[in-house]
């Protein structure tokens, strides 16, 4: 019974801590298959994070803080989208641009909010916690945005390979010009896609300051959006590899606290270098047949497009 | 809430004569400056030194004129922040992180009239004085609460990093959580940053999974403190009272005043009576306070609390005091021996009862 209770412990742990990685590297996954490559990330996380934060604070509505965390992470994504697709400024500089912007903006906006307490999502959305038994307590507890991060997982999956729309995105990641020849609208499809990289990144953002630790602090993703970017790359940009990734680098960064916790004497520094390690691992061996890597990137990844006719 | 942004701090540093004679120093008000490591937020160890500068302000009124740069990042830009606030005619300027130590000493080499305060640091000048906080008296009565209020007799700790002033802590709350069960134990964790929510919440749940009953922290945010009072597991706050945090859980916290200090210091700059000292106060000086306890604490373990607070204000008792082993059952204080301050500041070692490694 109490190992059981260990492990449960152990996988809703692992699954809070890869939700905000899986969520905000799902959207970044689908913009770079359109061939965007937005490394603001970080930036619009941390907008959804405050934009959350404030508005659930202000309505009392956990879903309203929600949907306006998408809602700045969108914004942040269509500054974005201006500058690089409209306007074809470099995808990198910009993204990065992105980050910093987003990192001092929600630290502004965020100010009233800084160190105001508030209930966990969990708590709001199954009101009578208190008198389930332990177990499902704990399962319950998991924030709803774990199963919506899955669900997302599924759609994802299911909209790239099996839609036309998807088709069309995948098309324009790989040959923006071959693509345009065929008479696809590249650029609002790149849009469509860079937009909801920045819902989610939101959405993410908005996991962690309303679900995951209930508060508004600066800089309080601490990373993560690198990390989500990171795992992209390392899921070779399919979907199911992402879960696996995030899940991966969740379970690690658990079980340094567990074997911590445990007495395990082993080196704190080292593990906490773990998740790392294991994350250089893998990208290691996945880049090993450089051809296979070469041929899941997306081809277009990062090159701007103007339209020609 | 008084939020100048940096921009507006710099501005005025530049508009500012960076010369005043004499006569003009007497008549002007004398300005202080604070350099901050982090947003001052509403709990942590930056809001307590802004507290400290508020008391400073109202009590000295028009005599001083106060000003602060926050989250100044411990690098490069912290020398240029200090030397800014310098240059910007600050009689007296506190620089509140530990890594602000050599920019510190550097900036008061180029301005030897301006009078210096670091806090944490162990360099000093003829014009730059250090001073710090006996935490770990704090962390024992904490501790000591703890030991009463546990049923397992595990405390969880998550912690930053293995520096001396983190291993005092945890030893300072096994000791006090043996004083009320002599078999407490104490589960550490590093999150390897001061400031990582995400990790903070995730530490504090593993410690929850592993029979702790009560947590504490030694980190910026008050992640660990919302953990408990989600989970219904007693917490202990660090730096501020994080009370609102955890209203049902949080049990009490150390709180690190500056208030007397600041007003002290900045009244011997006034009438010229500074000196380079180097100060480390505790709790019988006013620098160290419990924060206001939880209704669940029993009145028997607050009065028990009350005396030990009392025994250690005034220096009858120290919490570092023999015999205690350390994790491989060798004598690492010698009974009837306390350590000495510079043994304390040096602490690289777990008493036995603390699960974790340095």
């Amino acid at each position: 019974m109490a190992e059981g209770v260990l492990i449960l412990s152990i996988v809703v742990a692992t699954l809070r801590a890869a939700t905000p990685l899986l969520l905000a590297g799902l959207g970044e996954l689908v913009a770079e298959r359109s061939g965007v490559l937005n490394l603001g990330v970080e930036g619009m996380m941390l907008m959804g994070a405050a934009a959350g934060f404030a508005v659930r604070a202000l309505s009392g509505n956990a879903v309203l803080g929600l949907m306006a965390a998408m809602l700045a992470g969108t914004a942040m994504a269509a500054v974005f989208a201006l500058l690089t697709l409209r306007l074809l400024a470099n995808q990198v500089a910009t993204g990065l641009a992105l980050t910093i912007f987003g990192i001092g903006l929600s630290a502004l906006t965020g100010l009233p909010w800084a160190g105001v307490p508030a209930p966990g999502l969990a708590a709001t959305i199954w009101p009578g916690l208190a008198h389930a038994p332990p177990a499902l307590q704990q399962v319950l507890l998991l924030d709803p945005l774990v199963w919506v991060a899955f669900a997302c997982v599924f759609a994802v999956d299911w909209f790239l390979r099996r839609t036309r729309a998807g088709l069309a995105l995948r098309a324009v990641g790989e040959s923006a010009e071959v693509a345009h020849a065929l008479g696809t609208k590249v650029l609002r499809i790149r849009l469509a896609a860079v937009l909801f990289g920045g819902a989610m990144a939101g959405l993410a953002g908005a996991d962690l300051s309303l679900a995951y630790t209930p508060m508004w602090a600066e800089n309080m993703t601490a990373g993560r959006g690198w990390i989500a970017l990171a795992l992209v790359v390392f899921a070779t940009w399919k979907p199911w590899r992402l879960v696996a990734g995030a899940l991966l680098f969740g379970f690690v960064t658990i079980a340094q606290f567990q074997a911590e916790a445990f007495g395990l004497s082993l080196s704190p520094d080292l593990l906490a270098t773990l998740p790392y390690l294991a994350t250089i691992v893998v990208l290691v061996l996945i880049s090993r047949d450089s051809t296979r890597l070469r041929l899941a990137a997306p081809a277009a990844l990062g090159k701007p497009f103007r339209p020609t006719d | 809430m008084t939020n100048l942004p940096r921009r507006t701090v710099l501005t005025g540093a530049l508009a500012s004569p960076v010369l005043l004679t004499r006569a003009a120093r007497a008549a002007t008000p004398l300005k202080i400056g604070f350099v901050y490591v982090a947003p001052i937020g509403d709990a942590g160890w930056t809001y307590q030194h802004e507290l400290g500068r508020r008391a400073l302000q109202a009590k000295l009124g028009d005599k001083v004129k106060t000003s602060y740069v926050e989250n100044v990042s411990e690098g490069a830009d912290a020398e240029r922040v200090i030397r800014q606030m310098a240059a910007d005619g600050n009689g007296l300027i506190f620089t509140t992180s530990f890594g602000f130590m050599n920019p510190t000493i550097k900036v008061a080499h180029a301005f030897p009239k301006t009078k210096f305060e670091h806090c944490t640091g162990y360099k000093r000048a003829v014009n730059v004085a250090t001073y710090s906080a006996r935490f770990y008296q704090g962390r024992f009565l904490a501790g000591l609460v703890a030991g009463h209020m546990s049923k397992s007799g595990v405390i969880g700790y998550v912690a930053a990093f293995p520096i001396p002033e983190v291993v005092q802590g945890i030893n300072a709350t096994l000791l006090g959580a043996r004083k009320a069960n002599p078999k407490a134990t104490i589960k550490v964790v590093w999150t390897s940053s001061w400031f990582d929510p995400g990790k903070e919440r995730a530490a504090a749940d593993t410690l929850i999974s592993q029979g702790a009953d009560v947590l504490t922290h030694h980190t910026d945010s008050p992640a660990v403190v919302q953990a408990g009072e989600e989970k219904g597991v007693w917490t202990l706050g660090y730096d501020s009272d994080m009370s609102k945090y955890g209203p049902k859980t949080c049990l009490t916290a150390t709180t690190m005043i500056w208030d007397q200090y600041y007003i002290k210091r900045a009244g011997m700059v006034l009438d010229g009576t500074w000196k380079s000292t180097d100060t480390w106060g505790g709790i019988g000086d006013g620098m160290i306070k419990m924060a206001p306890l939880n209704k669940a604490v029993p009145a028997a373990v607050a009065k028990e609390l009350d005396i030990a607070t009392r025994a250690i204000a005034s220096g009858r008792f120290k919490p570092f005091f023999g015999p205690v082993l350390n994790q491989a059952g060798k004598v690492a204080i010698p009974a009837g021996q306390a350590l000495t301050d510079k043994q304390i500041l040096s602490m690289n070692w777990f008493a036995q009862g603390v699960e974790g490694k340095i």
